[in-house]
């Protein structure tokens, strides 16, 4: 337990400026812009949007430059920040059959309407260090294709689904109201609107941990990845004032269709059943741990045995959040004395006790 | 959520109207605050009352499990809104996202002076119809790069007996 302490205000204030200080470091060197970690660390700006929850990329480079590049510490700066915003409301579903796309890969059809497209990835570099980046050097050009008229680029899931082989996703009737884990707590069993927004805003190494132990044999999966897109999609709301629905810019996000094998059961053929992930900006390792959790954590409706860690709601969801982590594993260096004294004399008194115990034998021996 | 009344229910009752206003709202959000600027000090900037003055907020993304399945809350993103009303008696609506209450006060009165049968023409030209131009290139221009990356996989068959 924790007991407050006070006292230590002259040391506090001082540490903020030593943080200060080394946050900055040598002076003589040119200080970091927002607009430079927007740019130019744009993978790190994209993480600490998508679990920070926020679609700010000044907000997440601000963050970014305030924790000195420490991710998490800058997700959780983010997620203070928008406890002080109002919320405006919902959007409407985006339709992300409709991005315009700037990557788009299938590991299951090579074949596909719209083609594949590379886009940026480093999935084709060699890894091996450039040292060209340690000088300043002329900006790279990317090629461009000739004009042509856009395309139709429709979901590879709906390929299959066609012939009945893959299950479909629709929504219940009624299309209810999602529940808000920012408005509410969360509570087991979670439905999957809510266990898809915790992931969402989840650790990435965490879910990548648990979407590798699936892969491992921890939880019977054989994923495929069926699609993954990364490209912008349109944002609408319908404000109340206007009646009528608006676009008010466009989310840069990557979204993973994970494709699994099932045998089926008593009521359902055997066919292919589907994880999801969905995160904001190019985040693709964080999609496809998320489809391969999402698709783990629906062991119960899909009448599977939840044996693995990864297919347990409340070992999976509980554990997610960095925030929580972080701040749970941290508080254990702030002051425990009152606490660790108590521990102290309980464990004198128990050795006192034993000692008293062991003198008392000898005398009868 | 703060009680707003409608405010231009009475003004665009016909459904093309709305087409056109969607359309220009969502090129106003999708703009740089330095073109709106630039757009507007062309035709003039009018006097305007404020119905609402610029406020930034949360919007709660929703996407759908598989794309197509419930509906879930993804993630939050920042929006700034405003509601105006110009001397001659429009009212402009912005939401815009990001956080610059100047981007939705300006993109509010463009909204307004697109709708005034004396402004409307005027500031097309100075400002819709470059911004749509921008948007356009914007877009072909990424499409051009993702299709120059467009990949053919070929899978290389074992010949049979081999």
């Amino acid at each position: 337990m924790y007991v407050a302490v006070k006292g230590g205000e002259r040391a506090i204030l001082n540490s903020y400026a030593l943080l200060g200080e080394v946050r900055r470091g040598d002076p003589a060197l040119p200080e970091l812009s927002l607009e430079q970690i927007r740019e130019q660390l744009r993978l790190a700006v994209d993480r600490v949007m998508c679990e920070g929850s926020v679609y700010d990329p000044e907000l997440a480079a601000l963050a970014i430059k305030q924790a000195a590049g420490d991710l998490v510490e800058a997700i959780f700066l983010l997620r203070a920040y928008r406890a002080t915003l109002p919320r405006l409301g919902y959007t409407l579903p985006l339709d992300t059959a409709h991005m315009r796309l700037w990557r788009r890969v299938s590991a299951t059809f090579k074949d596909l309407p719209g083609g594949q497209l590379l886009g940026s990835t480093y999935d084709y570099t060699q890894r091996l260090l450039d040292f060209s980046l340690a000088a300043a050097g002329e900006a790279p050009v990317a090629a461009q294709a000739a004009p042509a008229a856009a395309e139709a680029v429709p979901r590879v899931v709906d390929l299959l689904g066609d012939e009945g082989l893959i299950e479909a996703h629709v929504p219940a009737a009624g299309d209810p109201e999602p529940r808000d884990l920012t408005r509410e707590p969360l509570t087991f069993p979670a439905e999957r609107a809510v266990r898809l927004q915790n992931l969402a805003r989840g650790d990435e190494g965490f879910l990548l941990a648990m979407g590798y132990s699936t892969q491992r044999g921890y939880s019977h999966s054989h994923p495929f990845a069926g699609e993954i897109r990364h490209g912008l999609a349109e944002v609408e709301i319908e404000p109340e004032e206007l009646g009528f629905a608006i676009s008010i810019g466009d989310l840069e996000l990557t979204e993973c269709q994970m494709v699994n094998q099932f045998a089926g059961s008593k009521t359902q053929p055997p066919q292919f059943t589907r994880g999801y992930g969905l995160a904001f900006g190019a985040s693709e390792r964080k999609a496809m741990a998320m489809s391969l959790v999402d698709r783990a954590l629906r062991a119960g409706e899909l009448g599977e045995a939840a044996e693995s860690p990864a297919q347990m709601q409340e070992f999976v969801l509980s554990h997610s959040d960095s925030l929580e982590a972080s701040g749970f594993v941290q508080h254990l260096k702030l002051p425990h004395y009152v606490d660790f004294q108590a521990e102290l004399e309980l464990v004198r008194r128990m050795r006192a006790g034993l000692q008293a115990a062991g003198e008392e034998e000898e005398r009868a021996a | 959520m703060q009680m707003f009344q409608p405010v231009d229910s009475q003004d665009h009752p016909q459904q093309e109207d709305h087409a056109a206003r969607r359309a220009w709202m969502g090129a106003l959000a999708r703009a740089d605050t330095a073109l709106l600027e630039h757009g507007l000090r062309e035709v003039g900037l009018p006097d305007y009352v404020w119905l609402r003055r610029p406020e930034t907020g949360l919007m709660m993304v929703r996407g759908r499990a598989g794309g197509t399945g419930e509906r879930f809350n993804l993630g939050e993103m920042t929006v700034t809104r405003c509601a105006l009303r110009l001397a001659a008696g429009e009212s402009g609506v912005a939401y815009v996202p990001g956080r610059s209450h100047r981007k939705a006060e300006l993109a509010a009165l463009a909204d307004a002076l697109l709708q005034s049968p004396q402004s409307a023409a005027a500031l097309r030209a100075a400002l819709l119809e470059p911004l749509e131009r921008e948007l356009q290139e914007r877009a072909e221009c990424m499409q051009r790069k993702a299709q120059a990356t467009r990949v053919e996989f070929f899978t290389v068959a074992r010949e049979a007996g081999a």
